[in-house]
């Protein structure tokens, strides 16, 4: 059946679109052009100033004794052989901090340290500060801590089967955090007019961020009574409120958090951390300023990386291939605390229809506490491992019925301006094109299934694999009404234009993305540009650099503050040049008549003409996303301003003897809708194919589970940059980068994101090729070489020739996920609210 | 990981003197060459001597020269890039050289020397940890006597990992090695450095210094160097095949060595594949038969990365491959 969805609309007349914004100057002046970043000759001589470079006078150490037990209960904490030690000028424990904090309203389940109970090996429960690092480190080694061992809860299945001992008491029931069960249309049909169904079962294992740069903080608490926390995190208008919350009483405006520039944070610096409120804290103890800088290993404790996801799959396809019906099982195991793991969970269910029209959905998706070091947002939040599922599982539909994969693909894509089954907005949709690239330049259609033998004997292979990803989060994390960016921009009569903005620069180029787009549209060039961004205090709120929000939101905000400038000063110049305003022009620095260019003054001049007549100027700017189209409880997640598309081709070498293989070369094409810089877009797809290779190949965050003389011994397996496998420059591939521009509507310029997007198709597409190469199946991620062996074997024994968990009762946890929530269709006539949903209580907005 | 704690340098002028401060000091003391395996072990407190005795300024463990004979010379303080670029090695000693190359990385190489190599402490994923990762499971047999081995609770002894990529195939070579100690020089075979023990694995007195290695002269004989490991580069090996096959005019095998390193505490003997091989020709069948017969003393822990049953199981492949290179 041929998908009509009413919804559809055509493209819309794009002249009055915000990417032509200005049409009087023709061509773009900065936006598009390869210009270098802002801050880009500071990072790479070396002089950026990152959180561990902070010293002050008088500065204290801090250091974390961390429990070395995976569940327990504290019966006894006793500090005062540390407080002897000369050197020690303050000690905290759990009691100092009673109340608890979390990134999510919903999940406020951490406390700065532990009071009573530690839910995984590396859980702070003592702080210590002293004149010298050492010192910290030798006093937190006379704490004496004594332990009543819980029960150790060690995996999804262990969290299902066991509600005994709990590790929160909230959540569904025992350790079960959270269960959703989402059905969109009519998936009985769904199935029945299905001509093949096939079933599938995936295990994605967790893995981590790996950032270059290990968390620190420098706190301060002034004579004033006002605190200063510098910290490398991506989000401080959060960090602003945990403080808050957790300090009380001290007033949220006398707390000031900067962001310092991150070295990478990939979503390990998107919580509040426990870290960054003790040296807070600390600072209000000893009256002195306080740093703490995590060694790696406390990073790995850190941790809110990818979660471990088992995945159960059923699709039902039409002869030609056509997706009738999904059914989606998701297990997601969270780790010891709540983190964004309730955003985590719905993201395994939202994004699969954003790529291909779904007819029929159903996704139930289950949250688990275990002793493990929490899990949270990593690159491609939530929806990497579902990805992961549906790209490999798309692949073996195309083997069932003998279709090329690429052309399965190019048949099902949603349509762009369209609203999918679970009722996310899409606007532009590139895949097509995406797609298209890949398919030519990887010469797919002439070396796929060759079975090439390298003159090492490796068997080459090729995969290709399709991704969605969201240009930011539709909500913002805690309710509020207020907009999720805001901008403030200042002109002076010295020429200088100053941005202020609460974003964070992690490294993706944000505070850069601000200047090209005031630049732009003032006419000036962005280089010249003062950007002040991520201080709680300079700045208005951004909510921070996660979720690919920031182009599309800080950028619209941007553009909307430098618009309001720009017309400012306009009428000035206007009103002396005696033409009207809108034949006012900004380029090249001047400032001039459209109709007689050479009529004008520079931009300086402008702006001392207008401040004449209207006095200092300063604009602001906000954006808001639009409103969601669906109403139902839980699509809150997934609905965003615009979804970027990535297409790759992944080429394979197997060496059949051993499973060892290789990835020579990628193929990435990536639908940014507008490509704000190419350069640095393309050092993102670049980065993410980097990141997506080290997942899929080898990255996993693996535990040591076990026991002696009745204690069990349950840990990371090995917390280092040596021995957690990430590749190396060696392993990075040949790699063949595709920018494809569909400019979205709800963009500044027609941007989308680059960020994250590009990560999500590498580990599916090498699975595919995997199989392109060998013909075996390796249902789980990291396709390690021992797996690749594993399932080689099986086929040279006849077996299945698959490595996968079992389908069956052995391997999918048995969990009760109570009534669907039953929800229209589009195309059914659904208007995005449950039919049985009982009736929400409004709440007041905070 | 800490930062290293406090020591006191000492740098001897000469080789008496270095073994005599050595001496001196006892167990406090330890020589540090290139320190890229040291260091690292201090700052994770595995070892914590209060004297370090640096041989960075001793001549002798310099030099580098071809005897007379054609043997090659080799001061213990030659950096391993200083071997990897020295044209004479690659001519002559290509599988000693593609060793040499595989060994960590550039700048650890950089630092690295063929001393510090040969005397690389075992390794095992339970022993190099932090401090606190340790405190954690209660530490394990090889920095604590009273505990217990983790790898193989029922032992009592340390199964930890020779782990250095120059052993195998130093000792496959039979290259001399030349120690000065207190009471004057000793010459030994490679093999006989090491010993079955992760905890004692090397049979020199500790203030013995490593001086010299001496590798055969260029003759009838070929070697190779075969490493597993994820990535092409930082990752200690955890199988390395060393190799030498000596060959009479007509092909037929006359003595063969190989040692397994990565699967065990020191770089092991396959006996059953040197006797496989012997008084044969290295036909294609051979290797396939000589590989097989590695299977069983690839004696694989669960202490090293990638998994365990794999890495047996590769093993045969890899030293098949590893005689192929001898051809
Ligand atoms: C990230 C990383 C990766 C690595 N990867 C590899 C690898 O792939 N393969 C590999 O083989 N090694 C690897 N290494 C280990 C190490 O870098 C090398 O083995 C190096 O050759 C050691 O030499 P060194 O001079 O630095 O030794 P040092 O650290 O200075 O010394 C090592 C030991 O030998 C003793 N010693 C040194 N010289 C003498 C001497 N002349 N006489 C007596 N005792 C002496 C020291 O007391 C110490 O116990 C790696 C190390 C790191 C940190
Ligand atoms: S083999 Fe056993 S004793 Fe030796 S380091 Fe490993 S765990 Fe410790």
């Amino acid at each position: 059946m041929a998908l009509e969805n009413p919804n559809t609309v055509s493209p819309k007349d794009r002249d009055d679109a915000p990417w032509q914004h200005d049409k009087k100057k023709g061509e773009l002046e900065h936006i598009g052009k390869p210009i270098r970043k802002v801050d880009a000759r500071s990072k790479v001589s070396g002089l950026t100033q990152f959180a561990d470079d902070l010293t002050m006078p008088r500065m204290l150490h801090m250091k974390l004794l961390r429990s070395t037990m995976a569940h327990a209960e504290l019966a006894h904490i006793d500090t005062s052989k540390a407080a002897a030690l000369p050197g020690v000028k303050g000690i905290l424990t759990g009691k100092d901090m009673p109340t608890p904090f979390g990134i999510l309203p919903v999940s406020q389940d951490e406390h700065a340290l532990c009071p009573d109970h530690v839910r995984f090996v590396g859980d702070p429960i003592v702080a210590i500060a002293a004149t010298e690092e050492e010192t910290a480190w030798d006093a937190c080694r006379l704490v004496e801590v004594d332990y009543r061992e819980l029960r150790t809860i060690g995996s999804i299945q262990e969290a299902a089967a066991n509600d005994e001992p709990r590790l929160h008491d909230y959540g569904v029931r025992g350790n079960v955090h959270r269960l959703e069960n989402l059905e969109f249309g009519d998936l009985e049909d769904g199935f029945k007019r299905a001509d093949h169904i096939r079933e599938d079962t995936f295990w994605f294992e967790g893995n981590t961020h790996l950032p270059m740069e290990q968390h620190a903080s420098l706190a301060h608490f002034d004579k004033d009574g006002k605190l200063t926390i510098w910290s490398s995190t991506q989000t401080p208008h959060y960090l602003h409120r945990a403080l808050a919350r957790v300090l009380h009483p001290l007033p949220a405006n006398r707390i000031r958090v900067i962001a310092t520039p991150n070295g990478g944070g990939f979503g390990g610096k998107s919580d509040p951390f426990n870290h960054e409120i003790c040296a807070a804290k600390m600072s209000m103890l000893t009256g002195r300023p306080v740093k703490v800088a995590l060694t790696r290993e406390e990073v790995f404790w850190c941790h809110r990386g990818r979660h471990p996801v088992l995945m159960r799959s059923k699709i039902g396809v039409s002869k030609t291939g056509r997706i009738t019906a999904l059914d989606f099982h998701s297990f997601l195991d969270g780790g010891a605390y709540g983190s964004y793991g309730t955003a985590s969970t719905f993201y395994t269910g939202a994004l699969q229809t954003v790529t291909y029209a779904v007819e029929n959905y159903h996704f139930r998706g289950a949250r688990f506490f275990t002793n493990k070091a929490p899990c949270g947002p990593k690159r491609g939040h939530g929806t990497v491992q579902p990805r992961f599922a549906m790209e490999v599982q798309l692949d073996k539909v195309a083997c069932d019925l003998n279709i090329d994969p690429a052309k399965l693909r190019l048949d099902n894509l949603a349509p762009r301006e369209s609203v999918t089954a679970n009722y996310l907005r899409i606007g532009s949709m590139g895949l097509a094109a995406c797609i298209e690239k890949v398919v030519e330049g990887s010469g797919w259609n002439e070396r796929r299934g060759k079975k090439e033998v390298t003159k090492e004997g490796r068997i080459r292979g090729l995969g290709i694999a399709c991704s969605s990803y969201l240009s930011g989060a539709g909500l913002p994390i805690y309710w509020n009404g207020m907009p999720h960016s805001g901008v403030q921009l200042q002109l002076d009569r010295s020429g200088l234009c100053t941005v202020f903005c609460g974003s964070t620069d992690i490294g993706q180029g944000s505070d850069s993305v601000l200047g090209w787009i005031v630049g732009e549209v003032l006419g000036i060039n962005p280089l010249d540009i003062k950007v002040v961004t991520a201080d709680t205090d300079l700045t208005p709120v951004d909510l921070g650099s996660y979720s690919s929000r920031v182009t599309v939101m800080t950028g619209n905000a941007a553009m909307q503050a430098a618009e309001r400038a720009r017309d400012i000063v306009a009428k000035g110049v206007a009103k002396k040049l005696e033409i009207p305003a809108v034949r006012v022009v900004f380029a090249e620095g001047r400032v001039f008549d459209a109709e007689d260019p050479d009529t004008g003054m520079t931009f300086q001049e402008a702006v001392g003409v207008a401040e004449a007549q209207v006095g200092t100027i300063g604009t602001v700017g906000s954006y808001t996303p639009p409103k969601s189209a669906a109403k139902f409880r839980g699509g809150g997640v997934g609905p965003s301003p615009s979804y970027s598309y990535s297409a790759t081709v992944v080429e394979v070498e197997v060496d059949p003897e051993t499973g060892i293989y290789s990835v020579p070369k990628v193929w990435m094409a990536h639908d940014i809708g507008r490509a704000l810089n190419a350069a640095v877009a393309m050092g993102q797809i670049e980065g993410s194919i980097y990141m997506g290779l080290g997942e899929a190949m080898m990255e996993e965050m693996a535990y040591r589970d076990r026991s002696h003389k009745g204690k069990r011994v349950f840990l990371h397996k090995i917390p280092s940059m040596l021995e957690y496998k990430s590749p190396s420059a060696l392993e990075m591939p040949d790699c063949v980068t595709y920018v494809v521009e569909e400019p979205d509507k709800n963009g500044p310029f027609g941007a989308k994101e680059v960020g994250q997007g590009p990560l999500l198709p590498i580990m599916p597409a090498v699975a595919n090729a995997v199989f392109d190469a060998v013909g075996v199946r390796v249902d789980e991620n990291p396709i390690s070489f021992e797996k690749v062996f594993a399932a080689i074997q099986a086929k040279n024994e006849g077996k299945d020739p698959r490595y996968g968990p079992a389908g069956d009762e052995t391997g999918i946890p048995d969990v009760n996920f109570g009534e669907s929530l039953k929800i229209k269709t589009p195309w059914q006539g659904g208007d995005g609210t449950a039919w049985n949903e009982p009736k929400r209580t409004k709440k007041a907005k905070k | 990981m800490l930062r290293l704690p406090p020591f006191t340098y000492h740098t001897p002028k000469n080789a008496v003197d270095a073994v005599r401060i050595a001496k001196e000091y006892g167990r406090e003391a330890m020589y540090v060459a290139g320190g890229t395996d040291l260091y690292p072990n201090m700052k994770r407190r595995h070892q914590t001597p209060a004297q370090v005795i640096s041989l960075r300024d001793v001549p002798e463990l310099h030099s580098m020269e071809v005897l007379e004979d054609g043997r090659l010379q080799i001061g213990a303080m030659v950096t391993l890039t200083t071997l990897e670029f020295y044209p004479h090695l690659k001519a002559h000693y290509a599988g000693f050289a593609h060793a040499v190359r595989e060994i960590s990385t550039p700048l650890l190489r950089n630092m690295g020397t063929i001393g510090g190599n040969l005397l690389l402490d075992t390794r095992c994923s339970y022993y190099d940890q932090s401090h606190e990762w340790r405190e954690s499971i209660d530490f394990c047999m090889k920095s604590k006597a009273d505990a217990i081995c983790w790898v193989a609770p029922g032992s009592p002894r340390c199964w930890a990992v020779q782990s250095s990529d120059s052993v195998p195939i130093i000792c496959a070579m039979e290259a001399e090695i030349e120690l000065a100690g207190v009471d004057g020089m000793r010459t030994i075979k490679g093999d006989d450095l090491y010993q079955d023990d992760g905890i004692q694995y090397l049979t020199k007195k500790p203030e013995e210094l490593l001086t010299k290695i001496t590798l055969p002269a260029p003759g009838n004989w070929k070697a190779s160097y075969l490493k597993l490991r994820r990535r092409d580069t930082y990752d200690f090996p955890v199988l390395g095949v060393g190799a030498c096959l000596w060959f009479a005019a007509d092909g037929t095998i006359e003595k063969a060595n190989v040692r397994l390193g990565g699967a065990g505490s020191y770089a092991m003997p396959a006996t059953k594949t040197e006797e496989l091989l012997v008084g044969k020709k290295l036909t294609d069948e051979l290797i396939a038969e000589a590989g097989a017969a590695a299977m069983k003393p690839a004696r694989t822990m669960d202490n090293t990365d990638l998994d365990v049953y794999w890495r047996k199981k590769v093993a045969p492949i890899y030293v098949a491959r590893a005689l192929k290179a001898c051809r």
